[in-house]
């Protein structure tokens, strides 16, 4: 009897890229196990790890991966770099910490106010720099933070620098980590879909080639503006999730961290998957942590595993880890 | 062909820094009819069509479209009023598929507006206008990446996203340059039978051969002025023309 190697996608796998015809179980779950494996995965983390603080950590990745889920969003299928996620995360966080501490309202209107309301302001002061591309609305949005920042500080509104404390927090951890966790997936897969529909067609068409959009009878900035709200709107949330898992809001919301880690994560993670991201700033996020006992050492580490990955440009886990997949091979008879 | 006007140009004038790209240039384009631009580079053939369609705005003058103002307007409003424009180096979209560069112009509010919502899923539309110029359904290319077609497909692209529109007026914007003889002739009919549909054409060109079996109405420009105006045999006699292209005096 003799035998070969086969791929695995050989019987279902049509010409054109990303297209199965599937007849069997066995196709089925060959398609369907990357997207398994990744829900699962992230429903089941928190039960596998065993302390407490590691779960504090995977919150702090949740947060992270929605910052970068948004910045992978922008930058790919829109074209819009922006650097917004300090801004996003603080707009939403002091909207937040406000509503609750001075009219007392529960985490269940706080939160999706925060989300809506801080989208929209965040939206508003982006527009006037929607015309600019690449590294320039980068610069404006990533200015933001860092006025909203000092404004506070100086006028000594909304607590001023020591912030608004005791603000309503979540009963338990189960909650904050199976509110945030499904959220997760919803958004990644509710990006994946929207940048498949027609809508998406447009963001990532206005990216290829603005001019032949505008030519096309479509009002660009109407768009792109649409993609901001999104995006921002992601980053409010998670401001606002922030704000209430602490119990407190404060001038570190605008930190330039919720900024640059996003881009960080994502390109550990592959440009332009989404899935990548979350993936990546789960892995950056334990990362870190395990470095922790390296003391100030940490950040030197963590800046040269960074810069190995950019200058030996992986393009990423994800889209590795896809080519991997699909070269998998079995034994066949012939 | 009768004599209606669908697009008028009054007097428009366009300078970058000290260079008169456009001075004092006026012309009117009747229903139906292809009116076919040449002159020499830089005689300021393109920034006219950046002018009509609002690319560039112009210093002075006036464009109307069927009566309605263009100067002014934005160039996304320009074409929902019908009147489009295709780019001389082609501007497709490269991450997507042929057939998804036409699902942009199909989400305008022009078709949204002129089908009242009932256009039928897009992906089908796409694909039908796809076959008009020459893209068969049933083949690979219409689901091919953009990114991956020659320049021939790349510029009947553009006319298919122009068409996707349902224009009144098409600007071609040197459509045959570029191409190899084989491939001008697969678009001349595609042309010819937009024409015969009623379409209204302005065709910038060089290829001046190919232009003249399909224009109606030659207009020639020099230095961004308008030199003369007339049917094809005429422009072949003039003197002025070869002078403008030859430099003779």
């Amino acid at each position: 009897m003799e035998k070969r190697k086969e791929r695995l996608d050989r019987g279902i796998k049509v010409r054109t890229e990303g297209i199965y015809a599937i007849s069997s179980w066995r196709g089925i779950a060959y398609v369907a196990f990357p997207t398994v494996a990744f829900v699962l995965g992230l429903l089941i983390i928190p039960i596998a790890v065993s302390s407490m603080a590691w779960q504090k950590i995977i919150i702090f990745a949740c947060i992270f991966a929605f910052l970068a889920l948004s910045f992978d969003f922008l930058a790919h299928f829109v074209g819009i770099v922006c650097l917004g996620g300090a801004f996003f995360t603080g707009v939403g966080g002091y909207i937040s910490g406000l509503l609750n501490s001075a009219f007392g309202l529960p985490i269940v209107f706080t939160i999706p106010i925060a989300t809506i309301g801080g989208a929209s302001i965040c939206t508003l002061f982006l527009l006037p720099c929607l015309p600019m591309r690449g590294i320039y609305f980068a610069i404006v949005s990533l200015m933001y933070p860092i006025l909203f920042h000092r404004v506070i500080q100086a006028l000594d509104i909304f607590g001023g620098t020591d912030g608004l404390p005791g603000l309503a927090t979540f009963p338990n951890i189960w909650v904050e980590l199976y509110l945030i966790l499904p959220m997760i997936i919803i958004l990644t897969f509710g990006l994946r879909r929207l940048v498949n529909e027609d809508f998406g067609m447009v963001l990532r068409a206005i990216k290829d080639n603005d001019q032949a959009v505008r030519a096309s009878n479509i009002n660009i900035t109407w768009f792109k503006t649409k993609a901001v709200f999104l995006a921002s709107a992601v980053g409010c949330f998670s401001g606002a999730y922030l704000a209430h898992l602490y119990g407190w809001v404060g001038l570190s919301l605008f930190a330039l961290d919720f900024s640059i880690f996003p881009i960080a994560a994502t390109v550990v993670g592959g440009v332009g998957t989404l899935v990548g991201p979350v993936i990546g700033a789960f892995i950056l996020t334990l990362f870190s942590e395990m470095l922790r006992e390296f003391g100030p050492l940490r950040v030197v580490f963590y800046s040269l595993i960074l810069a190995g990955l950019v200058i030996l440009n992986t393009g990423g886990l994800v889209p590795y880890l896809e080519r991997k997949y699909h070269q998998f091979e079995h034994w066949i008879e012939i | 062909m009768n004599k209606d006007v669908i697009l008028q140009v009054k007097g428009v004038s366009k300078s970058f820094g000290g260079v008169k790209a456009i001075n004092h240039v006026s012309f009117d384009l009747f229903r139906g009819e292809i009116l076919g631009i040449i002159g020499p580079n830089g005689s300021g053939k393109t920034t006219l069509i950046n002018l009509i369609t609002g690319f560039v705005k112009a210093d002075s003058g006036m464009i109307f479209a069927e009566g309605r103002k263009l100067t002014g307007l934005p160039p996304y409003k320009i074409a929902g009023l019908g009147v489009v424009r295709t780019f001389q180096v082609p501007r497709p979209y490269h991450s997507l598929s042929a057939m998804k560069n036409l699902v942009i112009p199909l989400y305008s509010s022009r078709i949204m507006r002129t089908t009242g919502g009932k256009l039928g899923d897009r992906d089908t539309v796409a694909l039908d206008i796809l076959e008009e110029i020459g893209f068969e359904r049933d083949a690979h290319v219409p689901y091919r990446h953009a990114s991956t077609f020659p320049e021939g497909y790349l510029k009947r692209l553009e006319l298919a996203r122009c068409l996707a529109l349902r224009p009144h007026v098409m600007i071609m914007d040197e459509l045959f340059s570029g191409l190899s003889v084989s491939e001008i002739s697969s678009i001349i009919p595609i042309v010819e039978k937009l024409q015969i549909s009623g379409m209204t054409i302005i065709m910038v060109e060089h290829r001046v051969r190919e232009l003249f079996q399909l224009a109606h109405r030659v207009m020639v420009m020099n230095f961004g002025e308008k030199i003369v105006e007339d049917v094809p045999d005429e422009i072949i006699k003039s003197e002025i023309v070869k002078q403008a292209y030859l430099g003779v005096t």
